[in-house]
């Protein structure tokens, strides 16, 4: 979707915003938004890019002037409700619908720790599909502007570039943000020169590397 | 900086509480309507976390873990260690940058299949700048959770069309001799900067280097510097 979070080159935004000292959590209700979002996810009603879609569908104004924590909290409140797990009474009402099963939830304390964490999004698959493209050649990203969810950013599409590296087999995120299946295909590491993309304002040498599944790519 | 977090959430809150309302629909292709975003974010959530405790839809002890693993045991001191072991040991900095899961794994704050991450080295004519221009993807595993301006719209939109830019307004400037490469976190890989080894350096210890290691220089808004610059107060964990 041409949204307003595929920001990467635009100019009106301001200075960047340094905050020295500053702390994990703003306030403590943030973190638990954080942990409400990854211990919900063991659920596996959702994934990370359906996740990322309640984001981005968000209208403009409000993308821009919401927190990061209150854009999750946002997305998070969408899907309990659209994956079933809550019923939109049930939220607004803060109570339980009558007769509503308890159930016993999927992650418990134990299962938390910094090793299981560094596994948590689980996007690559050990799977046997032949690379359309090989390193050192050059393609171009295609001209496409699904209304769903899509990880090629408008500033690289209709651009060549050469392939740097194949990172393997991942899910992909068109398909599987809206629920539709993993459509496992490899990615890969696409160097783009900053004059590709941007014309002669930019350095010679200076570049912007995208990953990149097949599917966003043609032999240029 | 001009306008602390502290007055933005505050302005944030009280402009959203004002513009959205559990009325507003929004003509998408999903059958819902945006949750109305609360106008006191504390109340909401804990309205939330109840229901959720209530429903046995969540944990509060896995909650809490969660919280305490993000605020107390990942953090940018996990990519500090590794960086200066890279910098006292060629061995592991050709492991780390051909298999930067298998190489960090040595330490083990992450499994040898987690997510994956890269390394990228900076050098006195290549610098590595990280972003992600979609969203806010970072390397949790070695970074810890990403700071405001890292997932703010300054950076995520210039810091690829102009790098050198951005990078000024973090107080380095690059010569033209320097490469600059940008790396857009677009799919599911994680990357990590390996700064340069600062000069003057040489004596210290693995460990003292890796107190030297900031969370701006992994990625890549940054430089190493020694002695460590005053006022350097990022938050080591």
């Amino acid at each position: 979707m041409n949204g307003i979070h595929d920001m990467g080159g635009m100019q009106d935004m301001g200075l960047v915003q340094y905050e020295n000292g500053e702390p994990v959590f703003h306030a403590p209700w943030e973190s638990r938004v954080l942990a409400m979002v990854l211990a919900t996810f063991a659920w596996h009603k959702w994934n990370l890019d359906a996740f990322r879609h309640t984001r981005e569908v968000l209208p403009p104004q409000d993308y821009l002037r919401l927190s990061y924590y209150e854009q999750w909290f946002s997305g998070l409140r969408e899907l309990l409700v659209r994956r079933g797990l809550l019923t939109a009474e049930e939220i607004d009402s803060g109570i339980p619908a009558a007769g509503a099963a308890k159930t016993s939830p999927p992650l418990t304390a134990e299962q938390v720790s910094p090793v299981a964490l560094s596994t948590r999004i689980h996007a690559q698959r050990d799977l046997s599909i032949s690379p359309r493209f090989k390193v050192g050649q050059q393609v171009r990203a295609r001209n496409i502007n699904p209304v769903g969810h899509t990880r090629l950013p408008r500033y690289a599409r209709g651009k060549v570039g050469t392939i740097h590296r194949d990172h393997g087999v991942f899910v992909f995120p068109d398909t599987h943000a809206h629920f539709l299946g993993e459509k496992p295909q490899h990615v890969y590491s696409v160097r783009f020169a900053a004059r590709e993309l941007w014309g002669a304002q930019s350095p010679e040498k200076d570049c912007v590397y995208l990953d990149m599944w097949d599917d966003y790519l043609d032999p240029a | 900086m001009a306008i602390t977090r502290r007055d933005f959430l505050t302005t944030a809150a009280a402009t959203a509480g004002a513009a959205m309302t559990p009325d507003m629909a929004h003509a998408h292709e999903h059958e819902h309507e945006h949750q109305a975003v609360p106008s006191d974010p504390a109340l909401r959530v804990k309205a939330l976390e109840s229901l959720l405790l209530e429903k046995g839809l969540v944990d509060r002890a896995a909650l809490d873990s969660l919280v305490d693993a993000y605020e107390h045991k990942i953090g940018p001191r996990n990519g500090a260690r590794v960086v200066a072991r890279a910098w006292v040991d060629p061995a592991y900095k050709a492991r780390l940058l051909a298999d930067a899961n298998d190489a960090m794994a040595d330490f083990g704050f992450i499994s040898r299949q987690g997510d994956r991450i890269l390394v990228v080295e900076n050098t006195p004519t290549v610098h590595n700048l990280i972003v992600c221009t979609l969203c806010s993807c970072y390397p949790w595993a070695v970074l810890g959770l990403p700071p405001v301006w890292y997932k703010s719209a300054p950076y995520r939109s210039r810091a690829v069309i102009d790098p050198r830019g951005v990078l000024r307004e973090f107080g380095l400037e690059l010569g033209q001799e320097v490469e600059v490469r940008v790396w857009d976190s677009t799919a599911e890989l994680r990357y990590l900067v390996l700064p340069e080894r600062p000069a003057g350096a040489e004596a210290l210890s693995e460990e003292d280097l890796a107190a030297l290691v900031t969370r701006d220089s992994m990625v890549g808004v940054a430089k190493v510097v020694f002695p460590p610059a005053k006022g350097n107060d990022e938050r080591h964990s």
